[in-house]
């Protein structure tokens, strides 16, 4: 059990998550709907791991994301309606609608982007750990890969670098079985992802990615050693997305009704309002409350996107270094 | 006998085809069957938009779905390309070139030279580029130029059914490496193809239009942007020629000066940004090799100098549009030397 919570910070905590899990569920019936373009992944199920780890977080730590990211800017502290915004592609957005849902990035936070490279993500945030060791700020950075990135050659060498360097980095992989449409099983070579961390020389730990208090406690400990100039460590998230690998995906890789089962067996929300309702002293009417209020932010956000301006045109050769 | 198929039907067909004649022919990638190894259906996907959709079912183990692992698996394409296989690689977004080019470049694309003319590498590399899927900075680009740079490699970019399948065809009979670049806003166009096998060589640029007065060079999903513009253009009594060059690596030069000596004007329509393009390519051959034949300065219509945009009203302004090249066409007519 993860020690020292209090009632606030598992409100907090369940706040930052049913933010995510509406801010998906939302983006989902918008996108279905039409007013959303191009490619979105949604973090919808994962909420338990972006919380738990980025309540360890200081606005001062980086975090570098990945193609699903949503639910990482959430957790890292990026405003949900600027995030809105940049997923219908307006001026309001957090990069005034230039980079979209696959690279929402607010580096005023420590969020240093979605990604839509896989593997982009684990040599950037060695940078950013380098930096914060050079500069002796204490910062710390955290990379989140899926499965699929846990296979990449950069990511490989990120990690290599990170304990050869010492670096304050954790390499977090949420392991939901599958990369794109293909199973985490066909596709790694070993039955735990976890176990890579011993050839590149550090600790490598599996953690329940649907528990939030797994992964509060797990990360504790990865965070205290690289914050104390220990070097990195490797946690891998087993959990489950309840969306396609991008919306628009029919996951017939899937077994049918897997999605409805793991909506109803591990939702990592349903879970933590259990826990905290039982054992923690937190009311049910606190969390409820929670809800609306959430729910009046989602309303708040898609609104706020849909009367934001388009970019002007003259947006479209700003912000790079010379014109042709 | 030809009938209507789209592009992305004439890729899964030129692969079947190839695939039955050939054995030593297979197709790996990411997600080119879809869903190995697990619960659900297999060839969940065929591809990401489904272009290698059933193949695995005919061809079962020659259809290998990947890790995500670019340099890994384009890197054993490579070596299987060196030991008798032919492998068809996927590389599905043009954009993950960064994360394995020196499997690419380094590798495939030196080892016939390197080696004194002992190695062969027949792969094939199909990748799709380009913008218009508000799919943002990072899958949208429109990179050929990169490796038409490259000694080495072969750079093919379709532009209708008929050209990709009898081109794909030819691509797996080559012994380089090929680049094979599919817009992807093409894979739903229709056309006429025909249902036997068929190749077409490379190097042999298609005039898509004849005209007179100005030549207009492109490739691949421009080559249709530049016809609309060429039709809108005869309504209003100028006559454009549209080459449509179909591989940029290797040129067919004399298609193109031939068509700019008959014509004395030049536009060339590439989908790349500005510079260290195919447009400033080929306006550098022309101005050189048939500089006596211009008579007005060459224009070129391409993206701006920047990265892909997300939002769609900017990204719509991004891709070189019929109009522009309308302007473009209209600004070589109209100059007075």
């Amino acid at each position: 059990m993860t020690a020292n919570l209090s009632v606030e910070d598992l409100l907090d905590a369940y706040r930052t998550m049913k933010t995510i899990r509406e801010f998906e569920d939302r983006v989902h019936v918008e996108f279905a709907k039409g007013g959303i373009p191009g490619f979105v992944h949604l973090y919808a199920g994962e909420e338990a791991s972006a919380t738990g780890v980025g309540m360890h977080l200081k606005e001062t730590d980086k975090l570098a994301s990945n193609h699903r990211g949503h639910g990482h800017c959430i957790a890292k502290g990026v405003e949900v309606k600027g995030m809105m915004a940049e997923i219908y592609g307006k001026k309001t957005g957090t990069c005034h609608g230039k980079g979209g849902s696959m690279h929402i990035a607010d580096l005023d936070t420590g969020m240093m982007g979605a990604n839509g490279i896989v593997g982009g993500g684990p040599p950037l945030a060695c940078g950013a750990a380098l930096a914060a060791k050079m500069k002796g700020t204490e910062g710390i950075a955290v990379v989140f890969c899926g499965d699929g990135a846990s296979n990449q050659g950069t990511t490989f060498e990120a990690m290599n670098l990170a304990t050869v360097w010492k670096l304050p980095v954790v390499f977090v992989f949420e392991n939901n079985g599958y990369g794109e449409a293909t199973p985490s099983n066909y596709a790694v070579s070993c039955k735990d992802i976890a176990d890579r961390a011993i050839g590149f020389g550090m600790p490598g730990e599996i953690v329940d990615g649907h528990d939030f208090f797994a992964v509060h406690t797990a990360f504790a400990k990865a965070a205290e050693r690289a914050r104390a100039g220990e070097g990195p460590s490797l946690l891998e998230h087993k959990l489950d997305r309840f969306f396609g690998h991008f919306e628009g995906d029919n996951q017939n890789y899937r077994p049918k009704d897997e999605v409805k089962r793991l909506r109803e067996e591990v939702c990592c929300l349903k879970r933590f309002g259990a826990e905290v309702t039982s054992n923690h002293g937190v009311d049910q009417a606190q969390l409820s409350a929670i809800d609306s209020e959430v729910a009046t932010l989602i309303d708040e956000a898609v609104a706020f996107a849909e009367n934001s301006p388009e970019p002007d045109l003259s947006d479209l050769t700003t912000d790079v270094y010379i014109n042709y | 006998m030809a009938r209507k198929i789209t592009y992305q039907q004439a890729i899964n067909e030129a692969l079947d085809q190839e695939m039955a004649r050939d054995k030593s022919v297979i197709i790996m990638g990411e997600d080119v069957a879809g869903g190995s190894g697990g619960d659900g259906e297999m060839d969940a996907w065929g591809g990401v938009l489904g272009v290698t959709k059933g193949l695995w079912g005919k061809y079962g183990d020659r259809v290998m779905d990947t890790p995500i692992s670019e340099a890994g698996y384009v890197g054993a394409a490579v070596g299987a390309a060196t030991a008798g296989l032919r492998p068809v690689c996927e590389l599905m977004f043009i954009d993950f070139m960064g994360v394995c080019f020196d499997q690419i470049y380094n590798q495939a694309a030196k080892f016939r030279y390197m080696f004194g003319g002992k190695a062969e590498t027949p792969i094939v590399i199909r990748t799709m580029y380009g913008a218009g899927f508000r799919a943002a900075a990072q899958h949208s680009q429109c990179l050929y130029n990169m490796f038409t740079a490259v000694p080495g490699l072969k750079v093919v970019i379709p532009s209708s059914p008929y050209d990709v399948k009898g081109l794909l065809i030819q691509a797996m009979r080559d012994n380089d490496p090929v680049i094979f670049c599919e817009h992807k806003v093409l894979y739903t166009l229709e056309g006429d193809v025909p249902e036997e096998s068929y190749t077409i060589p490379f190097g042999e640029a298609n005039i898509v239009r004849e005209g007179n007065d100005v030549t207009i060079v492109t490739v691949g999903r421009m080559v249709h942007q530049a016809m609309e513009a060429a039709t809108t253009l005869a309504k209003e009594g100028v006559s454009c020629e549209v080459v449509d060059l179909r591989t940029t690596s290797p040129l067919d030069e004399e298609t193109i000066l031939e068509s700019v000596e008959n014509t004395g004007r030049l536009v060339v329509v590439d989908e790349s940004t500005p510079r260290c393009s195919i447009a400033t390519d080929i306006s550098a051959i022309v101005a050189q090799k048939a500089f006596g034949s211009l008579e007005a300065p060459i224009e070129m219509v391409t993206a701006p100098h920047t990265p892909v945009p997300f939002n769609g009203t900017l990204e719509d302004q991004y891709v070189p549009s019929p109009g522009k090249i309308a302007d473009a066409v209209k600004i070589v007519m109209g100059y007075k030397a």
